[in-house]
């Protein structure tokens, strides 16, 4: 179901990117009973988008890692410990060139191949649940083992922003142009992604594009684009009026928008072309806009594409534009509360900077991600982490192995970190609706979405596994090396030490003096003193092939970071 | 269909969610047919409180062998108690207490201490943290579990949990941890069993006490997911409820261990049906300055065993007047005891074997096994004292007769004796007490005779079989020439399991056969009497 079609079913319309609480998604049984009745009012920061220029340390590292990719791992710490911030952060937001590489079979029932092959240029149109399946373990493993760059943060953030459902299209093969589209535009032109996006084949088919022809105008696509993807819905301030549009811009675009069909190539296959212009179904009329849009009027005629631009033009030309993508920006990287002052001093200035620069959202990223704002201490450690970023950003943390060619096992491991994040509430490919994540614009709960009794138990039990019996398919496992992770520290012998980086790395709150000491008198030497670990470990490290002293650490150190993924630290970031 | 069976049969494996440890649990397919199911059962109330004291406590020190005392003192002049100053246990002038444990010896006096020395198993580990693994999962020195012994009790006597849990037979937590870590030992073979609770009132672990969150945006997060983190302890309001219908009546010390031990009385005197509770105290790894230089009874050693014995004291105390006595053991245990020589810096090293004191008004009081031998043979100072009781015999006494464990479970929970029981059953458990054992309520579900324990025997042993119903039943014993030297059980039974002794002291050693008729089921075993 839509989003539309379940909110009103429930309380006919409502607007998820108001300022005003949605009384009807309140009530859902997901949302826990302490998450925010209001928006919070905590202290804030007041630095702004002047260029950062405090200290620049292991704090700051993290913070920036944490926020750009979907975990901290040790490489990527090492790599920017030798870099200073301006070099760490352009570094972070110069994306590799993408070797995209494709999905692969590995279900051996899959008619268009065996194991191994790939099924995105196939001719047969076979939408079993196994090519979705390899579609989102292949996108997995491209966020589980991204470069040090910000690019899987941003292929997610227009996802998220762009929303196709893959269980909804007849295709996977639409999916994956759908997901090399966002790729290849992921720090590119905000304005050139929707130009794009309207003509992919995937979003036609979600928003009913493909089916708005002049007899019977389909308006999904039209309200979308500008409800959620461009312009947003402000507050209903006149019969059809949404403070930056009107219902007649929807029906307006609607017109302007008929005509486009999903394209196969003549031999079944789907190429890069996924959509194609049916001049006779297009509306040649002209199209007149509100006051919002300066009474704007598109002219009809047989070129559809042309209509679009201009449709494009207008809803651009508009400076909430730039505000509405920069407020989801604003949300992805540093905090949901956008407060009067952030609105004013960081908002405004990230939207001058898009328009600027004439909609590439590049400079947007650097500039904020080199501010004053972004490593104010205020504004670290108070996200709390999607699914993915727990899920990935665990194995990344530890640098857990995976098989390292078999098809089958590499594509069950991805599988199963994609179906563990789906079953904590992010299912990537498939957000709840066109909306995307709840957790990025329901107000006033915001990240709170993520955590109920349900998800944190779910959450903690599967970073209990993780670090205990780990998973096992296939014939391959995966788990976390308590002892590799400690041997990458700068003193295993010394307790203390362990504690103090190992929360410091795991944990984006600094721990009390106190929690510390309870980390080590209770969990890790339990009524012993610090001796007894560093003999403990001399012990192991004289003879690592001795099992016994082997597992007398590693259970130690299991414990702790079983007990340090628990903690309520562990899911923020 | 048998009650456990369809229990098993209605939860299967893979639908057991996790726990996280210690931390929260969830009801999950609450069932109303399943808790009707488990209300036919007869639950036990009776608790076990296990002390466990980190480091590895210098036995001898601790349980005094004044019997060997003179060895003793040429092991350890720079650390010895003065003789003069050892407390004497009445009844036996073999065995005598450290002067600080007054509280404990009183205890003993009243038979309510049983002092089981020598207590470790072949092939001693000397690391804390293999050792701490070892007594807590039941393993051997060369096996690893993944589960606690506590733990897999309780999968066999609560199985399926937790699904269906709570419910109206056990509305409570299985066991509490007092603290903030469950213990291995609670853990089972599908995942926690117990929770850990540091204070009753606020049964969720913030760790490093209460230290409340800035108020910053992360703080604010923090303190939302802290307070889901929370919401999620089923048990919260049973635990809090319990606590908060008593108060301690005794007057206990000043000490931590004083502390967990008043929440244990006031959670079993408020009426929590939670089978097991584990307590710590740690800081017995004494290696260097174990006592005061001249007051060889005062000093760090004299400060931990005083605060024990004390506490326990109270405890014990506490219990009788909150009239819950007669339901409640304790086990004290450490991962190691310390070698026999003391060392140059006032203090012991890693040891082995080390007295396991058990101790309620329903305990057998008295010293199990002798004092340890300080010399060889050849008359030199010892390095490490000799087991006399492996650990296990000392669960197996405490699961056997104290929670009624059936041979079946015993298997599941201890595994097939692996370890030598040279005396049989300890016999820690006082025989009114036996004699009262529960059971874990299970019914069996067939008939069957178990193996005669211990076997090889001399001149008892045990025989146990189990009824799935009343039964008229017939005992018989055979020698090996077929001749029938005894009768152990004749007539009507009820369901459920029996025990009968089988003295052989009259006969001549030999291998003899036992059989059972019950209901038109008929077995034979063979038991070995070797004098």
């Amino acid at each position: 179901m839509k989003r539309r079609e379940l909110l009103a079913s429930i309380v006919g319309e409502s607007d998820p990117a108001a300022s005003t609480p949605i009384q009807s998604v309140d009530q859902s049984p997901s949302i826990s009973r302490f998450a925010n009745s209001s928006l919070p009012n905590v202290q804030r920061t007041t630095a702004g988008m002047e260029p950062y220029t405090g200290v620049w340390g292991t704090e700051q590292i993290l913070h920036l890692l944490r926020r750009t990719t979907f975990g901290v791992t040790r490489a990527d710490f090492t790599t920017l410990k030798n870099k200073t911030m301006v070099q760490a952060v352009d570094l972070i937001t110069t994306v590799p060139p993408d070797e995209l590489t494709v999905p692969l079979i590995y279900d051996a029932s899959d008619p268009a191949g065996s194991p191994g092959s790939t099924w995105v240029n196939g001719l047969t149109n076979v939408s079993s649940g196994s090519r979705l399946n390899s579609l989102k373990a292949w996108w997995t493993n491209l966020m589980l083992n991204q470069p040090l760059s910000i690019r899987e943060k941003m292929v997610v953030f227009w996802h998220n922003h762009f929303v196709t459902e893959f269980s909804s299209l007849p295709d996977p093969r639409y999916a994956y142009r759908y997901l090399a589209l966002l790729r290849k535009n992921a720090l590119g032109n905000f304005k050139q992604l929707a130009r794009e996006i309207t003509f992919d084949g995937a979003m036609l088919r979600y928003l009913n594009g493909y089916l708005n022809n002049k007899n019977a105008p389909d308006e999904n696509y039209a309200r979308e684009l500008q409800e959620l993807f461009t312009i947003g819905k402000g507050p209903q301030i006149g019969d059809g009026d949404y403070t930056n549009y009107t219902e007649q811009d929807v029906k307006a675009a609607a017109h302007v928008l008929t005509g486009w069909r999903i394209y196969q190539n003549p031999d079944g296959s789907v190429g890069l072309q996924t959509s194609s212009f049916d001049q006779t179904r297009h509306d040649i009329g002209n199209k007149n806009f509100s006051y919002h849009y300066q009474n704007a009027t598109i002219v009809g005629g047989i070129d559809g594409a042309r209509e679009v631009d201009e449709l494009l033009g207008i809803i651009f030309l508009q400076p909430e534009t730039a505000k509405f993508l920069c407020r989801k920006i604003y949300r992805w990287f540093v905090y949901y509360v956008i407060d009067d002052w952030t609105e004013l001093n960081i908002i405004s200035h990230m939207a001058d900077t898009l328009r600027a620069n004439n909609w590439n959202v590049l400079p947007v990223l650097k500039e904020l991600l080199k501010s004053a704002h972004f490593f104010d201490t205020v504004n670290m450690g108070c996200m709390i982490k999607d699914p993915l970023g727990l899920t990935l950003g665990t194995c990344r943390h530890f640098g857990v192995s995976f098989p390292p060619s078999d098809v089958v096992q590499q594509y069950s491991m991805w599988n199963y970190l994609w179906s563990t994040a789906s079953s904590i509430g992010m299912n990537p490919g498939d957000p709840p609706d066109v909306a995307g994540w709840k957790a990025y614009y329901q107000v006033p709960q915001y990240y709170e979405i993520w955590i109920n009794s349900d998800t944190l138990t779910k959450r903690a039990s599967w970073t209990n596994r993780m670090v205990s019996s780990g998973y096992s398919s296939s014939g391959a496992k995966i788990v976390i090396d308590p002892l590799a992770f400690v041997l990458t520290l700068s003193d295993p012998s010394d307790p203390n030490r362990i504690i103090d980086e190992a929360a410091q790395y795991l944990l984006a709150v600094p721990l009390t003096a106190s929690q510390k000491t309870f980390l080590k008198e209770e969990i890790l030497i339990p009524g012993l003193p610090d001796y007894e670990w560093t003999i403990e470990w001399s012990l192991y490290l004289s003879d690592p092939t001795n099992t016994t002293a082997r597992n007398a650490v590693t259970n130690r150190l299991r414990a702790l970071l079983m007990f340090l993924m628990q903690m309520p630290e562990y899911q923020l970031m | 269909m048998k009650r456990r069976e369809f229990l098993r049969r209605a939860a299967p494996v893979s639908a057991l969610p996790f726990l996280v440890g210690g931390l929260s649990m969830r009801a999950y397919g609450r069932s109303p047919l399943l808790e009707a199911l488990l209300a036919s059962s007869t639950a036990s109330d009776r608790v076990l409180v296990i002390f466990q004291m980190n480091g590895g406590n210098d036995g001898l020190n601790t349980v005094i062998p004044l019997d060997v005392y003179s060895d003793l003192a040429a092991a350890r002049s720079n650390i010895l108690i003065p003789e003069g100053l050892v407390l004497p246990l009445s009844g036996t002038a073999a065995t005598g207490l450290h002067p600080a444990m007054s509280g404990m010896r009183a205890m003993y006096d009243d038979a309510r201490l049983a002092i089981v020395q020598g207590v470790s198993y072949p092939s001693p580990n000397f690391s804390h943290f293999r050792a701490t693994d070892i007594w807590l999962t039941g393993a051997d020195y060369n096996q690893e579990l993944g589960s606690g012994w506590v733990g897999r009790y309780l999968d066999e006597a609560f199985p399926g949990f937790p699904t269906g849990y709570p419910n109206t037979v056990m509305p409570d937590p299985l066991a509490i941890q007092i603290g903030s870590v469950l213990s291995t030992g609670l853990v089972g073979t599908h995942g926690p069993m117990g929770m850990a609770i540091s204070n009753p009132n606020s049964s969720y672990i913030l760790p490093g006490g209460s230290d409340l969150a800035p108020d910053t945006p992360s703080g604010h997060e923090l303190t939302f997911i802290r307070n889901v983190a929370q919401q999620t302890q089923i048990y919260t309001t049973a635990v809090k409820d319990a606590y908060a219908r008593v108060n301690n009546i005794a007057t206990y010390p000043t000490s931590s261990l004083a502390n967990q031990l008043k929440t244990v009385a006031r959670l079993v005197g408020g009426g929590l049906k939670t089978r097991v509770y584990v307590v710590n105290i740690g800081g017995f790894d004494t290696h260097s300055s174990q006592t005061d230089s001249t007051n060889h009874e005062l000093g760090n050693h004299a400060n931990l065993l005083g605060a024990m014995s004390g506490a326990i004291a109270a405890f014990q105390e506490d219990l009788a007047q909150l009239a819950v006595d007669d339901r409640v053991i304790g086990m004290t245990f450490s991962e190691f005891g310390r070698r026999i020589k003391s060392n140059a810096s006032g203090g012991t090293d890693h040891g082995t074997a080390v007295p396991v004191m058990v101790f309620g008004k329903n305990v057998q009081g008295g010293v199990f096994g002798s004092s340890p031998a300080i010399r060889t043979t050849s008359g030199n100072i010892k390095d490490n004292l000799d087991m006399q009781f492996d650990f296990r015999q000392v669960y197996f006494d405490i699961l056997r007769d104290w929670f009624g464990s059936s041979p079946t479970q015993l298997q599941a929970v201890l595994g097939t004796p692996r370890f030598a029981l040279p005396q049989g059953p300890l016999g820690i458990i006082s025989p009114s007490a036996v004699a009262d054992v529960p059971g874990d309520g299970a019914v069996p579900r067939e008939f069957s005779l178990l193996q005669n324990y211990p076997n090889p025997f001399n001149p008892t042993t045990e025989i146990r079989f189990e009824l799935p119903r009343a039964a008229s039943v017939l005992l018989e014993v055979f020698n090996a020439a077929g001749q029938r030297v005894g009768v152990l059980a004749e007539g009507e039974r009820s369901a459920g399991v029996h025990t009968v002794r089988f003295d052989a002291s009259s006969l001549s050693s030999g291998l003899y056969f036992y059989r059972l008729r019950a209901g038109g089921f008929v077995e034979t075993k063979k038991a070995l009497f070797v004098r």
